[in-house]
């Protein structure tokens, strides 16, 4: 799967058109751009069959540079959309991109009800912990006693667990790696692409411009080291001694069980009353 | 291409069905509708809206329940399933425009229906279908007040709504009928319209309309005009998205067929790629705009009763123009020439109608069940305030205006 | 001008007034009759106010909403005391005396049975009220025909509830056909 040669990227974006693109140097959201395109390449999904749905943000930016079908929506509402595209054509691999702000604050109903209903949408959560493109205001992912522009003597809110909510709201699929780890991330979107229901992956990335700078966190190769540093794959949680677990970002994928899509439903729903005649 | 692994420690092995993409099955929507009995029945106004949306071709809707327009989504609950479109219920009015714009997208023709507030919760929304020119449909069946006001009470408090309230500047078609025939009508109208113009085109309904009962013969399918989006037929790489060329209506391509196309809520150029160029973002909005105002001959839709003689003119639209025909049948059999101009699409404004209705009669009576909303349009028309008698008929409480009320505002002008 | 027979079904919300309604409505258009039926009622569907109304015509009906009532049921008190100054004169008022006790007003055509207690006593429950004091109303105005209501009934309820309200309806024909003015 790493041998795939780099050009295989230049094959899936939109390269004659719009780049160069908006994120800043250093940013996270380039790497998780490689790795999703990698693991639709080691998938070998036809590009036609697969829908991008962003929404605002940063993060959500990405659809525009993927030669897919794209749809950069309404802040917030990304998959209220993608759930849209996805039940009117269930054939289609429909991914949402959404950032902590937009997936979790504005979004936050549309992601616990896609959760709940099990429907078959990918989401990949760039997990940056702040709202990057507005200037650095304090998402719900942003930790107690950060430093924000709308938190500026820290941050007083607990932050959400991301993959917490999600299994809470009943996701089938619920996985979380950092920018840092980038094979494991491609390993993690290429599983969450084939598993069948709904999948989030919480991807931890750096917003060294923004997050980094109003909370001196050293700058972007600092924070790929720190991300190295504290967190612990998932296998290693139940070997550690709980003091060496706290505070740590566990790695890996959380949950996966198979229980009924929403749109197979909708299909075997459609075909029951079809044969019944409606009664 | 590496071989498929599952990660055997975490994952249970899925069933054979569910590793299998779902393909919904054939669309039965035609079959259905050749095939229903077309005799007189006693029919709601928000069922009206329900049958037509389906012979106008709707095969998903996605909606959150509000009265007085539930029954809308619960018809099509039944019906839909049946012929393999898709209803859904979404977990707001937020998620409900969203879904059907989503839909519509990957090639669906989507409707949604709601109330006041919901209606407001969409207009974000509806911005985002207007921008991107995506076709659809949102039903609103008006109640009264603002907040949760009186559920089960008309009003036409939303008219201004319907036209500004989603943010910046945009264009509106909205459609409003005045029977339980004309639901079914206008409903299909809204739906071709909304693919005709790659748009979000909005019906809006009285209460007492979306729950009254009237005996309606649905017209047999070969005599209802549906009207599909155009398809490209251009290859994939020399598609445009919004194709200038088009004089304002251009094909549009679905999900999944091959097209790739981008679609934003920013300013884009006709490729549909963002753009911050003020010629190409103000190319973009002039192109919203001329869409509609270089076709009103197609949108506008008028009923001019008995003016041919009038010396007074009743402009309304809804419930209350048929409370003005019912005073215009009392005035006229005590000799008072007066007689009635009703949009029935309400946005655009039928400006030109107006115009000339101001010219032709002497006094203008205004009825309608908020504080004053379409007078203010006749206003913008009339050049002379202090010439033309423009008179305010207006009540907000819950209750119709009532063919005496007009009446007695007819007795008092002439 | 059009003339319409103007019908205002009124009590509270769960007696079924607008499935009433709708009935009558249904009946007409059995009929190919024109027809409107509108309501108004509270956001609960028990207790408050409700209403149905019917207007029957040969011509187009302009105005839904039955503004002078040919034919008043009223089934509560508050309904009777509210729309009781709508009724045309010589319309007919029909009271169900087992809740309207006082007459605000007297109308020259008043038709009163305590039509609650007798669904009560003959039927073994209040439920099929509406359906019998419908069917008292129809065949004491002639609006629709007897077999037109008892077709439209068929049409309007579940097929488990059809005998009972065929039940109502007989009972109700026959408190109109030996009312004793």
């Amino acid at each position: 799967m790493a041998n795939i040669p780099q050009r295989i990227i230049h094959e899936y974006l939109r390269h004659d058109k719009k780049f160069p693109h908006v994120w800043c140097a250093g940013c996270s959201n380039g790497i998780v751009l490689g790795a999703i395109i990698r693991a639709i390449a080691s998938l070998n999904l036809d590009r036609d069959d697969i829908v991008m749905v962003s929404g605002i943000g940063c993060s959500s930016r990405m659809p525009v540079y993927v030669d897919f079908n794209t749809l950069h929506s309404l802040h917030g509402r990304s998959i209220a959309y993608a759930t849209g595209v996805k039940m009117h054509k269930p054939n289609l691999k429909v991914i949402v991109v959404t950032g902590d702000g937009d997936c979790t604050a504005i979004g936050g109903n549309h992601l616990i009800h896609a959760a709940r209903r099990n429907i078959d949408l990918k989401v990949i959560l760039i997990n940056n912990n702040i709202y990057g493109m507005t200037g650095g205001q304090c998402s719900p992912t942003t930790p107690h006693d950060a430093i924000a522009t709308t938190a500026p003597y820290g941050n007083i809110e607990p932050d959400f667990n991301v993959c917490n909510l999600a299994m809470g709201a009943g996701a089938s699929f619920v996985a979380r790696t950092t920018a840092f780890h980038v094979l494991e991330m491609q390993s993690i979107i290429k599983d969450a692409l084939e598993h069948p229901g709904f999948s989030i992956t919480e991807v931890i990335s750096a917003c060294p411009v923004i997050y980094g700078r109003l909370n001196k966190k050293g700058g972007a190769p600092q924070m790929m080291k720190d991300f190295r540093d504290n967190s612990i794959p998932l296998a290693a949680v139940d070997k550690l001694p709980p003091e060496k677990v706290e505070g740590k970002i566990v790695r890996g994928i959380l949950r996966r069980e198979i229980r009924p899509e929403y749109s197979s439903e909708y299909t075997s729903l459609v075909k029951r009353v079809q044969a019944s005649g409606g009664e | 291409m590496p071989k498929k692994e599952i990660n055997s420690k975490a994952a249970p092995k899925p069933k054979k069905d569910q590793t299998t993409l779902a393909v919904k099955p054939e669309s039965k929507l035609e079959e259905i509708q050749s095939s229903r009995e077309r005799k007189n029945v006693l029919m709601q106004g928000n069922e009206a809206v329900a049958y037509g949306a389906l012979d106008a071709g709707v095969n998903f809707f996605a909606g959150y329940p509000i009265t007085p327009s539930t029954e809308v989504a619960e018809i099509l609950a039944n019906e839909l399933p049946k012929r393999g479109g898709v209803f859904i219920q979404m977990e707001d009015e937020i998620a409900s425009i969203c879904a059907i714009t989503g839909a519509s997208l990957a090639g669906a023709k989507a409707l949604t229906a709601t109330s006041g507030p919901g209606f407001s919760l969409m207009q974000e929304g509806i911005g985002f279908a207007k921008i991107t020119e995506t076709p659809c449909v949102v039903v609103n069946v008006q109640r009264m007040g603002p907040s949760t006001g009186m559920p089960t009470s008309p009003a036409q408090g939303d008219i201004m709504q319907a036209k500004w309230g989603s943010h910046g500047d945009s264009p509106a078609i909205v459609l409003y009928p005045a029977s339980v025939k004309e639901s079914y009508e206008l409903t299909i109208r809204a739906v071709n319209l909304s693919e005709k113009y790659r748009t979000c085109v909005i019906l809006l309904l009285d209460e007492v309309i979306g729950h009254m009962r009237e005996a309606v013969r649905l017209p047999d399918m070969a005599n209802v005009r549906v009207i599909n989006r155009i398809k490209p037929t251009v290859p994939p790489n020399w598609y445009k998205h919004y194709d200038e060329n088009q004089k304002y209506l251009s094909p549009l391509a679905s999900y999944g067929e091959g097209y790739r196309f981008h679609v934003t809520g920013l300013t884009h150029d006709s490729h549909g790629f963002p753009t911050n160029k003020s010629g190409e973002a103000g190319d973009m909005m002039e192109r919203l705009r001329k869409k509609i105002s270089y076709n009103m001959r197609d949108l506008v839709q008028i009923e001019s009763y008995q003016m041919e003689d009038a010396k007074i003119a009743i402009f309304t639209a809804g419930i209350t123009a048929r409370a003005a025909k019912a005073a215009i049948a009392m005035a006229r059999h005590e000799g008072i020439k007066v007689g009635l101009l009703r949009p029935l699409t309400i946005w655009p404004f039928p400006d030109d109608a107006v115009r000339k209705m101001l010219r032709n009669v002497e006094t203008v009576i205004v009825p309608e069940l908020n504080q004053g909303q379409l007078i203010h349009e006749i206003q913008r028309l009339t050049k002379d305030k202090s010439e033309s008698n423009l008179i305010p008929l207006q009540r907000v409480n819950g209750q119709l205006i009532t063919p005496n009320d007009i009446l007695r505002k007819i007795k008092e002008v002439s | 001008m059009a003339k319409n027979y103007e019908i205002r079904l009124s009590g509270s919300g769960g007696q079924g007034l607008i499935l009433a309604g709708i009935i009558l409505a249904r009946a007409a258009v059995i009929e190919k009759r024109r027809v409107t039926q509108t309501q108004s009622y509270g956001p609960e569907s028990r207790g408050g106010y409700s209403r149905a109304d019917v207007i029957i015509s040969d011509e187009e009906i302009y105005f839904p909403e039955a503004t002078n009532f040919d034919c008043l049921l009223a089934l509560t008190q508050e309904a009777c005391d509210v729309y009781l100054y709508d009724l045309r004169e010589s319309g007919i008022l029909i009271i169900d005396t087992t809740f309207v006790k006082n007459l605000a007003l007297a109308a020259e055509n008043t038709y009163e049975l305590p039509f609650t207690d007798i669904a009560q006593e003959k039927l073994g429950s209040p439920i099929t009220t509406n359906i019998m004091s419908l069917a008292f109303l129809v065949q004491l105005t002639g609006i629709v025909k007897p077999g037109s209501l008892k077709q439209s009934i068929a049409e309007s309820v579940k097929p488990a509830f059809i005998d009972v309200n065929y039940k109502a309806m007989e009972l109700g024909f026959e408190l109109a056909k030996k009312y004793k003015k």
